[in-house]
């Protein structure tokens, strides 16, 4: 990846904020221009983000490829050199990421054409969240990276509260709340991490090669592990998730659970592993701990919930915990599958949400025992589920299972205790899953909805999306590990095959 | 001080300014006979106020002193700059308000001028009097401002409270300055630094009693905690301007004091009052944050989280040194700016509806979809959310403190700044998540029923527009202001 391709990173942030400024600039009873709008950038950021994700070079030696910087602020006050710049790279975790984040949305744009209320500002605030989501996966800037994670989590209140539905605002206030207060971990590792390494700079590259106390690094880390941690679902500081997912409006679920939660994650890779190493090799265990509580609870919890939305969240809890663990091993097997498991889970909780957004739209009900038989009233509605929960057990062929077997692995490798606790999740998410497909898909069929359609045709388009990227990480993982592993194995330091 | 530098051209600024007081003044006692209506007297206000910036810009580059009283730098231009745009933006943006609610309006006028001269002193000022002189222009003129508002009780109260209370402070402050003379003896910034870098241990206590008299009496401006009563009922009181014009210029030139005293003339003995101002940057930060929590009324709301701003700035002062006040100077510079926008956004509302209950702001978001946006990006600016001028310079400030050694206060302030978001929040829900009649949206995938409209004056618009887009281009593209606040910090360490 040249350096020239770095503009293409640079108009990865920029493509959604021209869209915000074109959509205000939109009479809101244009719907026809709002949809060109956005059908039109969204389409244009998926490109761009495959493009990036295949220009990504693995077999180069360079950590960060694509590096563009420009000044923005120095040698004031406590800045020196290099003070705070507006510097893009990705590596090959961040190239995974970028080509995540271009599915959901032009999936979620499509499905989003629904919404009536208040369509233009709706708009405005996702893409709002998209450039912030892209910003973090790009930015190598500490200050920036940070302010891009803030601005991808911040207009998630209004969306949840204004276009969601039940008790929206509970959900909305307490989904912010959460993340923002987890925030306040974040800052202070930044302003530790800046004071430690004394060089007067946010420049990501260079943080990475300053020199921070072993005792600095264990105190910190957790910090950062915990603040990015909860953005990422972590338990036990996941609880806005379930809530917050349920109340949310489908595509803001998809983006939220599907590529939000991993900025999260993300951010543990950027800001704690790579920067604070020895930190992240002292608290390994107690991550992989976290990550397999996260995993067993969150798929208990799962088999209890009624509601499907609910069900889908504490679903993402346990998967999310699966992350967690694969980066608490500290080998590049379990790591690579983290990452792998963010992608795979992403795409996979996206179809989720946006065929339970396809059928709450018309029910307003998303009560399991309240459907039967609805294979033969949705049959393309009941297929694409069936494909969804398919990958989220880790069926073979689909995306969850290239995931899990890295971070089994690994776990193995670390802690065999682990790895079995893995393998039992797993079983469980089997039950949780296929339960709710039989109760609801087969049986007797409930008159009450005979009024329901099959998904539309935007919905369809975004599903076929989605699964066609299910089916390449399942069938074709290469791509991704050869990115991911390198990438992995030349940054973290101390980090074992 | 042998040789007194007497050119009096260095000041013409603030005559500028104070010969605008008396023209606006005169016109209004003389309307007939001069035949100037009474719109022409803000466009004297802005006049004078415009080319009182145009000079102390022109200035900032100077690097001279008044009689050994008043020093014309890089820090003294930057406050005049600040002041002036504080004076036009609040004139030009309460135009409406002012022919409503306002009961003389030449005085009105006038005493925001004075205000502006005595805060330019505070700015300037290199000698403990002429501060003191500064100050209580300011704080005269602000006395007279909080009670003109016509038909409204809590205006005459508020004018009552804040003269008893402000002449309590004052007096401390003065007292304490005695105290300070009696030990440096000198009332010369220059001449208190050398005297107490050799301070004989001794004056040890009359020392730390005029400390401790003075930070409380510029506490008492600057509305640190405990010495903040004053302020949400005077906040309250006082119409909507002087509102805003308390909350930017009085305490904006309260903090140049306590920057030019704490900079200069106390850092020798800085361990006598570092502990004490970390400890009311604390309380300063969680009172006025917890308290703000409660507020139903928008001034009162607005009042304590001025409060808990100045929480923050304080931790700027703890850790004193250039790049601290670098980080000062801008985040006040950005907070000045986001500050403005709120106040003019809830002048253009309370023009409309009359209110300035929360509640009273239901459906904004449908009904004036412009001034909802500029309320929501100040309010989020306040709590320092990104994109906007909030996150940038409170994000440096607090990096500053940090890296001054105060990371646990640092991380206090950023729990506060937290839960601050959370009464923002609130606003903002009754803007856009309640419907104008008070009911909930329906549901997403249903048509919207428009909603009647209304729009402000064409001040008010122009005003609010300039400030948003400004809140944006600090928070996006800081690096001018920062380097204009870089240069008047190391100009303050200089003169120092």
């Amino acid at each position: 990846m040249s350096t020239s391709d770095g503009y293409v990173l640079i108009a990865l942030i920029v493509l959604p904020l021209a869209a915000v400024l074109l959509l205000m600039l939109t009479p809101s009873r244009e719907r026809g221009g709002i949809i060109a709008i956005t059908g039109i950038s969204s389409f244009a950021m998926f490109v761009l983000s495959t493009y990036v994700f295949m220009r990504y070079d693995f077999t180069s030696t360079e950590q960060f490829q694509g590096v563009l910087a420009w000044p923005w602020l120095h040698n004031v006050g406590f800045l020196g050199d290099d003070g705070i710049q507006i510097k893009v790279g990705i590596d090959g975790i961040a190239a995974s990421m970028v080509l995540l984040t271009g599915i959901i949305v032009m999936a979620g744009t499509w499905v989003s054409w629904k919404v009536r209320q208040r369509t233009k500002d709706f708009f405005i605030l996702l893409y709002i969240v998209v450039a912030g989501v892209y910003g973090s996966f790009v930015m190598l800037d500490l200050f920036f990276f940070f302010l891009m994670y803030e601005t991808a989590v911040l207009p998630m209140y209004m969306l949840i509260a204004i276009w969601g539905s039940t008790r929206k605002e509970y959900g909305a206030m307490k989904l912010m709340m959460m993340l923002v207060a987890a925030s306040i971990f974040i800052f202070t590792g930044i302003f530790a991490i800046f004071t430690e390494a004394g060089i007067g700079s946010f420049d990501l590259t260079r943080l990475y090669a300053a020199e921070y106390s072993r005792e600095m690094q264990i105190i910190f880390f957790p910090m950062i592990a915990l603040g990015c941690g909860t953005l990422g679902g972590m338990f036990p500081f996941h609880s806005w998730s379930p809530d917050g997912h349920a109340s949310a409006p489908t595509a803001v679920s998809m983006v939220h659970a599907g590529v939000l939660m991993k900025v999260g994650a993300f951010g543990i890779i950027r800001l704690g592993i790579q920067v604070l190493p020895e930190g992240a090799q002292f608290w390994g265990p107690a991550l992989i701990t976290v990550g397999i509580v996260a995993a067993l609870y969150g798929a208990t919890s799962a088999l209890k919930q009624t509601d499907l939305k609910l069900m889908s969240g504490f679903s993402s809890v346990s998967h999310m915990g699966y992350v967690f663990m694969g980066l608490g091993t500290m080998n590049v097997v379990g790591m690579t599958g983290s990452v792998l498991q963010m992608f795979a889970h992403g795409v996979m909780t996206a179809l989720f949400f946006l065929l339970i957004g396809g059928m709450y739209d018309q029910s307003h009900n998303r009560e399991i025992p309240n459907f039967s038989g609805m294979a033969k009233q949705m049959p393309l509605w009941a297929i694409f589920f069936l494909i969804a929960a398919l990958a989220s057990l880790g069926l073979p062929g689909l995306s969850g299972f290239a995931a899990e077997v890295h971070i089994f692995v690994g776990a193995f490798r670390a802690y065999p205790v682990v790895g079995g606790l893995a393998v039992l999740t797993a079983a469980i998410t089997a039950t949780y899953l296929l339960r709710m497909a039989s109760q609801m898909f087969f049986g007797e069929f409930n008159a009450r909805w005979s009024a329901l359609r099959d998904i539309t045709w935007a919905e369809r388009a975004g599903a076929t999306v989605l699964v066609i990227s299910m089916l390449a990480l399942g069938l074709w993982p290469s791509p991704w590990v050869d990115r991911i592993a390198t990438t992995l194995a030349q940054t973290i330091p101390g980090v074992s095959l | 001080m042998s040789d007194l530098n007497l050119d009096y051209s260095l000041l013409l600024p603030e005559f500028v300014l104070a010969l605008t007081g008396l023209a606006v003044l005169l016109a209004d006692a003389f309307r007939k006979e001069l035949k100037v209506g009474r719109s022409m007297l803000p466009w004297f206000t802005v006049l004078g106020a415009a080319a009182y910036g145009g000079f102390g810009a022109g200035w900032m580059g100077a690097q001279a002193e008044f009689a050994g009283i008043f020093a014309i730098d890089a820090f003294t231009g930057f406050f005049r700059v600040l002041f002036a745009v504080t004076l036009v933006v609040v004139v030009i943006g309460s135009h409406e308000y002012v022919t409503k609610q306002i009961r003389h309006q030449g005085e009105f006028y006038a005493m925001l001028l004075f205000a502006t001269v005595g805060a330019s002193f505070m700015a300037g000022a290199r000698e403990l009097l002429t501060a003191y002189v500064g100050l209580e222009l300011l704080s005269f003129s602000l006395y007279v401002a909080v009670s003109l508002a016509k038909d409204d009780k809590r205006s005459g109260e508020a004018g009552l409270k804040y003269v008893l209370l402000g002449g309590l402070a004052s007096a401390t402050l003065l007292y304490g300055m005695s105290l300070i003379y009696g030990t440096a003896g000198s009332t010369s910034y220059a001449e208190i630094a050398a005297n107490l870098e050799h301070g004989a241990e001794d004056l040890r206590t009359p020392l730390v009693l005029g400390l401790v008299m003075m930070i409380a009496g510029l506490g008492f401006k600057a509305s640190a905690v405990p010495f903040h009563m004053w302020t949400p009922d005077a906040y309250e009181g006082a119409p909507l301007p002087v509102t805003a014009v308390l909350s930017a210029t009085s305490k904006a030139a309260a903090f140049a004091v306590i920057l030019r005293l704490f900079s200069g003339p106390f850092l020798p003995v800085i361990d006598e009052w570092r502990g004490t101002i970390a400890v009311l940057s604390l309380a300063t930060m969680v009172v006025g944050n917890l308290i703000a929590l409660q507020q139903h009324n928008l001034k009162r709301l607005l009042a304590y989280s001025s409060i808990a701003q100045v929480g923050y700035m304080l931790m700027a002062v703890v850790t004193i040194s250039d790049a601290s006040a670098s980080a000062l100077l801008l985040h006040m510079g950005g907070y000045l700016v986001t500050n403005l926008a709120v106040f003019m956004g809830v002048i253009a509302f309370y023009n409309h509806s009359g209110t300035e209950e929360m509640s009273g702001l239901h459906g904004l978001a449908e009904t004036n979809p412009f001034l909802a946006m500029v309320l929501a990006a100040g309010l989020l600016s306040l709590s320092g959310m990104p994109l906007l001028a909030g996150f940038t310079t409170k994000f440096l400030l607090f990096q500053a403190a940090a890296n001054g050694g105060y990371l646990w206060l640092v991380t206090i302030a950023v729990i506060m700044s937290t839960i601050s978001l959370y009464y923002y929040l609130k606003v903002i829900r009754q803007m856009y998540v309640v419907l104008p009649d008070g009911s909930q949206l329906p549901y997403a995938t249903e048509p919207s029923v428009p909603q009647p409209r209304w729009s402000m004056s064409p001040s008010s618009l122009a005003v609010t527009s300039v400030l948003l887009v400004m809140i944006l281009v600090v928070g996006l593209y800081v690096s001018p202001l920062a380097i204009v606040a870089d240069n008047a910090a190391k100009a303050l360490f200089a003169a120092a």
